[in-house]
């Protein structure tokens, strides 16, 4: 069985179906780009992976748990915008990563000391070490989406979710967020979906890149049918599939 | 230019920012005259001089009787009640507020509850109040937890529900429990909205304090002035009211200093 596996997802909201029949399997250290019309349901899929809602019908499993009630340490998430808290400072934000998890949500004494260190070599490694003690509201765009990738990780979640993360960012910060998270990727790999509107972003950063749209359309009720996952592309190699692709005859087309 | 967007330079700010006072003070100096020319010994408008005279004697003068200055031991006396009433309304406010505002099962069982009870009229509870509770201090601190508590505890409710859900669900996918969400990531960002709940119950927490006072009391600011009432000691009161006035002004400074000390985090934002 695959890493992370979601079968046969319905999710609809006051009756009105949003997601239908969404089918997907992912392996382990996957980056899965997720693209598709405003309000097609991309940000309901990522909030099911989250487990922060349950599907109408379906169920979603990490490494062949049981379907989380609740979102949990297992997952990470990174939305557009309030991802990062703004009473803390920027290290604070970091260990907050490590010790909401405690009683307490602290650590005390030499533990405290220690995570402090620890936060610090990662706010050098993510380029923050300068504005340590300084409050989000103080850093710019790039730097916050930063720093709640850093806080998100700091927390060793299995999967990372990424819902428009460099959607509110100019175009340069933009790139360099591309590279800074290639580079984290490349240092410990890790399970990731990002949800984009930017389909050049998906298939720059993605293994694959899914495409969420409704297979059915009545046009008398533009609401009566959910999206699914009618596209599945292979976004390796710069997105060149056929330096990769296995012809199959005589089976019909998988997705 | 529009009527609108025509703003005043710096000179005409500060001279139309002083203006309503002295004309005030005017209007008072012109009446009180013309009363005193018709009548020497009226009471109603006392000359500002009397005043002064008057304000002197009340803050430095003891009284014969008790050989105490009656002016700061009603401040102390109010200011205690006061200090106690509010005090018990915000730690009450805070934790209602979180469990409100955080726990649904909370919520559907006090939101309803805590909006009827905010529709109650303080002072119409006054009478049960010193029934209940006598005539004591107690009854006068009550009325005024009464008085802003259900208000101050809607206002920081409603503040924590307003907490981005994405904040909440970070925390959440972080391992924090329900224990560690409110308490580091939703009482923090609720302490400043907190003092600003203060602020606004002031007024009010004022009014309930002097209402108890008037009523049933031996001491304090609010019994004073309706003690002094029956003789048309315009001069006493007016001292009151207005040392009143520069209490709740100073409370209102302090609070708005406290709230950009401590809080440097929100201010970051503006
Ligand atoms: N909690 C909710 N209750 C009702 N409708 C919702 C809820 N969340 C999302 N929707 C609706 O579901 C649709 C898909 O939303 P969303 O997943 O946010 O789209 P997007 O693909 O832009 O991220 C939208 O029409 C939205 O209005
Ligand atoms: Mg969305």
């Amino acid at each position: 069985m695959s890493f992370v596996s979601a079968q046969n997802i319905f999710q609809s909201y006051d009756g009105r179906p949003i997601l239908e029949r969404v089918n997907l399997e992912v392996d382990e250290g996957e980056f899965i780009s997720i693209v598709g019309a405003s309000g097609c349901g991309k940000s309901t899929f990522l909030r099911l992976l989250l487990a922060q809602e349950q599907p109408s019908r379906g169920a979603i499993r990490i490494g062949g748990a049981v379907p989380a009630a609740e979102p949990g340490p297992d997952r990470g998430v990174v939305f557009q915008k309030y991802s990062v808290f703004p009473h803390m400072s920027v290290r604070e934000n970091i260990i907050a990563g490590e010790s909401f998890r405690r009683p307490l949500g602290r650590f005390f004494g030499a533990a405290k000391k220690a995570a402090r260190a620890r936060a610090d070599a990662t706010l050098e490694r993510i380029g923050l070490g300068h504005v340590a003690d300084a409050y989000p509201a103080t850093l710019s765009g790039g730097m916050q989406q930063r720093l709640a990738i850093g806080q998100a990780l700091a927390a060793k979640p299995r999967i990372l979710l990424l819902d428009e993360p460099f959607g509110a960012l100019d175009p340069g910060t933009r790139l360099a967020m591309h590279d800074f998270l290639t580079e984290l990727r490349a240092a410990a790999p890790m399970t990731v979906f990002m949800v984009t509107h930017d389909l050049a972003e998906g298939f720059k950063l993605g293994d694959r890149v899914l495409v969420f749209d409704k297979p059915r359309w009545d046009p008398h009720d533009p609401g009566a049918y959910g999206a699914t996952i009618t596209y599945d592309f292979d976004a390796r190699d710069d997105g060149i599939p056929f330096q990769t692709i296995k012809e199959v005859a005589n089976v019909p087309d998988q997705t | 230019m529009r009527f609108i967007n025509r703003r005043p330079g710096l000179a005409l700010g500060v001279f139309l920012a002083a203006l309503p006072f002295v004309a005030v003070l005017v209007a008072y100096i012109i009446g009180s005259q013309m009363r005193l020319a018709e009548n020497p010994s009226d009471k109603l408008l006392p000359a500002p001089a009397t005043i002064a005279q008057t304000a002197e004697r009340l803050f430095t003068t003891p009284d014969k009787r008790s050989g105490r200055i009656l002016l700061w031991h009603d401040t102390a006396a109010s200011l205690i009640r006061l200090a106690l009433g509010v005090g018990i309304s915000a730690v009450l406010a805070v934790i209602f507020g979180l469990l409100i505002g955080l726990q649904p099962h909370m919520r559907a069982a006090f939101s309803g509850f805590v909006s009827v009870v905010s529709m109650i009229p303080p002072l119409a509870m006054l009478p049960i109040l010193f029934i209940v509770f006598g005539l004591g201090e107690t009854s006068k601190v009550v009325l005024i937890v009464v008085g802003i508590l259900p208000f101050m505890i809607r206002d920081l409710s409603q503040r924590v529900i307003e907490i981005p859900r994405e904040m909440i669900v970070k925390a959440e996918t972080l391992g924090a429990s329900s224990g560690v969400i409110a308490l580091r990531v939703a009482l923090p960002q609720l302490l400043p909205r907190l003092i600003q709940a203060l602020r606004l119950s002031l007024g009010p927490a004022w009014l309930f304090l002097i209402a108890a006072e008037a009523i049933a009391a031996d001491q304090g600011l609010g019994y004073r002035i309706f003690l002094v009432r029956r003789y048309l000691a315009m001069d006493v009161i007016l001292t009151y009211v207005a040392w009143i006035t520069a209490l709740a002004f100073a409370m209102d400074l302090m609070l708005r200093w406290l709230s950009r000390r401590a809080f440097p985090w929100s201010e970051a934002a503006l």
